[in-house]
């Protein structure tokens, strides 16, 4: 039954599926628009000196402690996921056979690593640290765990970046009789270099970002910069959740435009680097 | 010659075996988590009667007598994740049709780039959006108990975050279609909103579903952002507009306050938590394989 009608119903319908994913796309561009603007415009006005470095009272809080406790994090786990991490990919992509059965099980290993919530992570690095070696609540138990959780992320990402690398580099380095880890380690490793630190940078991210793990780990003490790291801390993200649901209202805020900065920051640096590192190259993007 | 060669194959073996054993980590540290969950929250199930562990709804741990009863627990995180699932899946699949298609070319990689943005944003932040603005909209606007807190605000909270995974995921599988799906249908005389909805999407439809499986993942394991907004009560859900909490919820309110008996039923939630987000990991497996093959 074609005729004008129907014609112009069916238009009708299919000019609404048009104007329903422009809604969705409005929709999801307001939310994330609305979330940044709105932590921006609550939280600026609170930054002061006194939060970001000042003395940890009662009166005035401050993000000594969490910075501390931040950079400790960052350092363990990276320090700990970065190096296996970047060689279990390098294991993946330049020397794993992929029809092997132990190589199939790496990677299920890998995908259910990044599937489990990272409070499963907290709980078990509780277990271990706190439950089992009786260490307490530690930056190192809270570093050590999150290390497992970015793991997957950095293996993917390297693994990735590796790929792009083209096989005639690797060819025309066997060809000048180059073995196999010279090759890999003096050849497509440097030329890859862009993506790992890209994968590097997104990780670190994901550190800061963190925080059901970090609760459940490193005790969440506010108010004592950590000597060691063996002792227990907090992190910024864990400060925004701890001065949230403790009364500090406008310190919660602050908070929250600091590590929002931060992580728009490394998103940014991890741009950057993939367009300036991978300029000149000749291949990729 | 025939030294300089031995050495240099004991050399090569050595990289091997060794970069075989740093890929092995991520193995051994699946095991070492499976180990040590259901070791420690096995035997407090057994100790406590499984029976009561799965199917009684009153989650008391601190009480004189604790009673741990999973069940109001673990029908909020389905009710939770579901709800979410929906939203945000389907805005997700919309914003990514957007993309596809509909946006001008200029204009789809910086908004592309600005959603991924939404998945660098940390949970506590969602969680303190969350607790500022939506749960004090809902409390005066829309909630007829007059509670903001509750389900409805977590799925709020959730959808959002959920977004960027389902929008990049979607993206991709659409972008996989052959391309002459697209063109075949405008040639025989569809407009573009009909080869996208009717030709190219169906086209897709498992790599679609493979993402929202991801998003129900992500939205099932987040804690923070659900304990900011979703209350504290452990209640069988009646209403969403109603304090309760999920196994993620229980876990990490508890994580800081309990000890002794009450603390080990955390890590018994734990092992749920865990199974659950194997089951979903493996139905995201399946789905991709299938895809794969054809």
């Amino acid at each position: 039954m074609l005729n004008e009608v129907s014609f112009r119903r069916r238009r009708g319908v299919y000019y609404s599926f048009r104007g329903g994913a422009y809604l969705g796309m409005g929709l999801s561009l307001l939310a994330l628009i609305g979330l940044v603007v709105y932590i921006l415009a609550k939280g600026l006005p609170y930054l002061s000196w006194d939060l970001l470095f000042g003395e940890y009272t009662a009166k005035s809080v401050s993000l000594v402690p969490s910075f501390v406790g931040t950079l400790y994090l960052i350092l363990i786990s990276l320090g700990i996921a970065a190096p296996i991490g970047i060689f279990a990919a390098v294991f993946l992509s330049e020397y794993a056979v992929s029809t092997s059965k132990v190589v199939g099980v790496i990677r299920v290993a890998i995908e259910t690593l990044s599937g489990i919530p990272s409070i499963v992570y907290g709980l078990f690095g509780y277990l271990l640290f706190v439950f089992y070696l009786g260490c307490g609540y530690s930056l190192l138990g809270g570093g050590i765990t999150l290390a497992l959780m970015v793991l997957p992320t950095i293996i993917r990402g390297v693994e990735e970046s590796l790929h792009s690398v083209p096989k005639a580099l690797r060819e025309a380095s066997f060809a000048l009789g180059a073995g196999k880890s010279s090759t890999t380690f003096k050849i497509v490793l440097p030329c890859a270099a862009p993506g790992i630190l890209t994968s590097l940078i997104l990780s670190i991210g994901r550190v800061l970002s963190e925080s059901a793990v970090l609760l459940v780990t490193i005790g969440m003490v506010v108010n004592k910069t950590p000597a060691t790291p063996l002792s227990p801390g907090t992190s910024l993200a864990l400060d925004i959740y701890y001065f949230s649901s403790y009364g500090y209202r406008e310190e919660a805020a602050a908070t929250a435009v600091v590590l929002l900065l931060l992580v728009l920051f490394l998103d940014g640096m991890a741009l950057l680097v993939t367009k300036l590192l991978s300029k000149g190259k000749g291949y990729g993007k | 010659m025939e030294r300089a060669n031995r050495t240099g194959r004991i050399k090569e073996g050595i990289v091997k075996w060794a970069l075989f054993g740093c890929a092995l980590f991520g193995v051994l540290a699946v095991i070492s988590i499976a180990v040590f969950l259901f070791a420690t929250g096995i035997p407090f199930m057994a100790k406590n009667g499984f029976g009561s562990f799965f199917l009684s709804s009153t989650w008391r741990p601190t009480a004189s007598s604790p009673e741990y009863g999973l069940l109001a627990l673990f029908c909020t995180t389905i009710i939770v994740t579901l709800l979410s699932t929906a939203l945000g899946g389907g805005l997700g699949l919309l914003t990514a049709m957007c993309l596809f298609r509909f946006v001008p070319k200029q204009l789809k990689r910086p908004l592309s780039f600005l959603i991924s943005i939404l998945s660098g944003i940390p949970s506590v932040i969602y969680g303190l959006f969350g607790v500022n603005v939506i749960v004090p909209f809902l409390r005066d606007y829309i909630s007829p108990t007059g509670m903001g807190y509750g389900i409805f605000a977590a799925t709020l909270v959730l959808s959002i975050m959920i977004l960027p995974t389902m929008v990049s995921f979607t993206l991709d599988s659409l972008e996989a279609v052959n391309p002459s799906y697209y063109e075949g249908a405008l040639a025989l005389g569809a407009s573009r909103e009909m080869a996208c909805f009717k030709v190219v999407m169906p086209a897709a439809k498992s790599g679609i579903f493979a993402a929202l499986v991801l998003s129900s993942g992500r939205a099932m394991g987040e804690t923070m952002a659900v304990i900011m907004v979703i209350g504290s009560r452990a209640t069988m859900p009646n209403s969403l507009f109603q304090s309760t909490l999920t196994l993620t919820g229980a876990i990490a309110l508890g994580a800081t306050e309990y000890s002794g008996d009450a603390k080990t039923s955390l890590i018994a939630v734990g092992v749920v938590l865990f199974l659950l987000t194997l089951i979903i990991n493996l139905a995201f497996a399946l789905i991709r394989g299938k895809e794969k093959r054809c």
